[in-house]
């Protein structure tokens, strides 16, 4: 999958699990600087992703990922 | 080789919980009270755990104390006697001392005689794997009445100044009376461990504290936990949708509202009632199962004969599960 395939996919979820609006969720914005996600949230993005995208975010890799780019340039790099 | 044969199992042909108590600490802490001497404030520990206030317990009490008090309303709820009681079991894992264990001390307090005794340690899930110790032992005929006791101190072993885990966990007791009954009350158990999350949580020698990896307890427990309380209603030949009373164990109020969301998906009733007791006690471990049942009985929030999905999990990590009739 492309970078421009994943973003709106990964907004759904951080909307539904964050009440953050999906046209915030840009490439740019931090987690947690910007969006306010917590790490709790960020562990339920992440089990949603794998689901959605056929990813493994297993926790050390997840504190790796500051910004919602970094999450999109890691499902396109590692989804099946 | 003797010929003799060792006599098959005789005991009740089922089991029940015949009565239920709690006890909690006098003292209220609030979340402002932490934030005096915590970087913390009532906003975010709303959010993150979803607790606004927990219960401390006194220099003078303790698991053996607390344990003792819940013990004795749900002995008087059975209408059972220290004479009647012929085993104790306390689920704990805060116990100060490593010997004697507490079953035999709260027995003590209580005047039971002669009782067979002794603790589990399976920390947050112990109440469940004590409930089916229990209820086997009145259906082999070991015991006719069970006393099983969830009790924590949890404050003992928390460092105060660990702003994770000083805002979640607390102090508390509950108890249960399991007696013998013709027709089942308590169903199998479903139960397992996750051996290779063994170091997420824990407190690894008497001088610590706990510690616990949030993000991978909190991953587990919002995946793996309720499946498992499915297959424990389908081991008692029951369907979700027969479950009245969902009461898991109180870790933290979005891991509750998460594995309720899973088994409503899953075919649970949309009116299951969900124990959301962590708002207002805390995280109790062994405790919280059997107070957050309690205390939505005080409540009128469930009625005897209901039918209760009880699921625990934590440190180990280690879980049990199973359903069972609401005294």
């Amino acid at each position: 999958m492309t970078n421009e395939e994943i973003l709106p996919g990964l907004a759904e979820i951080v909307e539904e699990v964050a009440g953050v609006s999906k046209d915030d969720v840009s490439p740019e914005k931090s987690f947690v600087d910007d969006l306010d996600i917590d790490s709790l949230s960020m562990v339920e993005i992440a089990v949603q992703a794998e689901d959605k995208f056929g990813v493994k975010i297993p926790d050390d890799e997840l504190a790796n990922l500051k910004t919602v780019g970094d999450a999109v340039d890691y499902i396109a790099r590692n989804s099946s | 080789m003797s010929g003799a044969v060792i006599r098959p199992a005789q005991g009740a042909p089922g089991a029940r919980v015949a009565g239920l108590g709690h006890y909690r600490p006098d003292r209220v802490v609030t979340n402002d009270d932490l934030a005096q001497t915590l970087d913390t404030n009532d906003e975010w520990v709303r959010t993150r755990v979803g607790i606004q206030e927990r219960r401390f317990a006194g220099p003078d009490e303790s698991v053996v104390s607390m344990g003792a008090i819940a013990a004795a309303k749900a002995m008087a709820e059975a209408g059972v006697t220290a004479a009647d009681v012929d085993a104790v079991i306390v689920a704990t894992c805060t116990l100060p001392t490593q010997i004697p264990h507490a079953a035999t001390q709260i027995a003590g307090r209580l005047g039971i005689h002669a009782p067979g005794s002794f603790d589990v340690n399976a920390a947050c899930a112990g109440f469940c794997y004590g409930l089916e110790v229990a209820a086997q032992a009145v259906r082999s005929g070991a015991a006719t009445t069970v006393l099983l006791v969830g009790s924590e101190k949890l404050t003992d072993w928390v460092d105060p100044t660990d702003r994770a885990n000083a805002i979640i966990f607390a102090d508390g007791a509950g108890a249960v009376v399991v007696t013998g009954a013709d027709t089942e009350g308590v169903g199998p158990v479903a139960w397992g461990s996750a051996e290779d999350l063994t170091e997420t949580i824990n407190i690894p020698d008497r001088a610590s504290f706990i510690h616990q990896e949030g993000q991978s307890v909190f991953r587990w427990a919002t995946t793996a936990i309720a499946p498992v309380a499915e297959r424990a209603v389908r081991m008692a030949g029951l369907e979700l949708a027969d479950v009245d009373v969902l009461v898991t164990h109180q870790a933290n109020l979005r891991i509750v509202d998460a594995i309720a969301r899973k088994l409503v998906s899953a075919g649970a009733r949309d009116d299951l009632r969900v124990a959301r007791d962590i708002v207002t006690t805390g995280n109790t471990s062994s405790a919280s199962i059997p107070v957050a049942l309690d205390r939505m009985r005080a409540a009128g929030e469930v009625a005897s004969g209901e039918v209760v999905l009880a699921i625990g999990f934590g440190a180990g990590l280690t879980y049990a599960g199973q359903v069972f009739r609401c005294p």
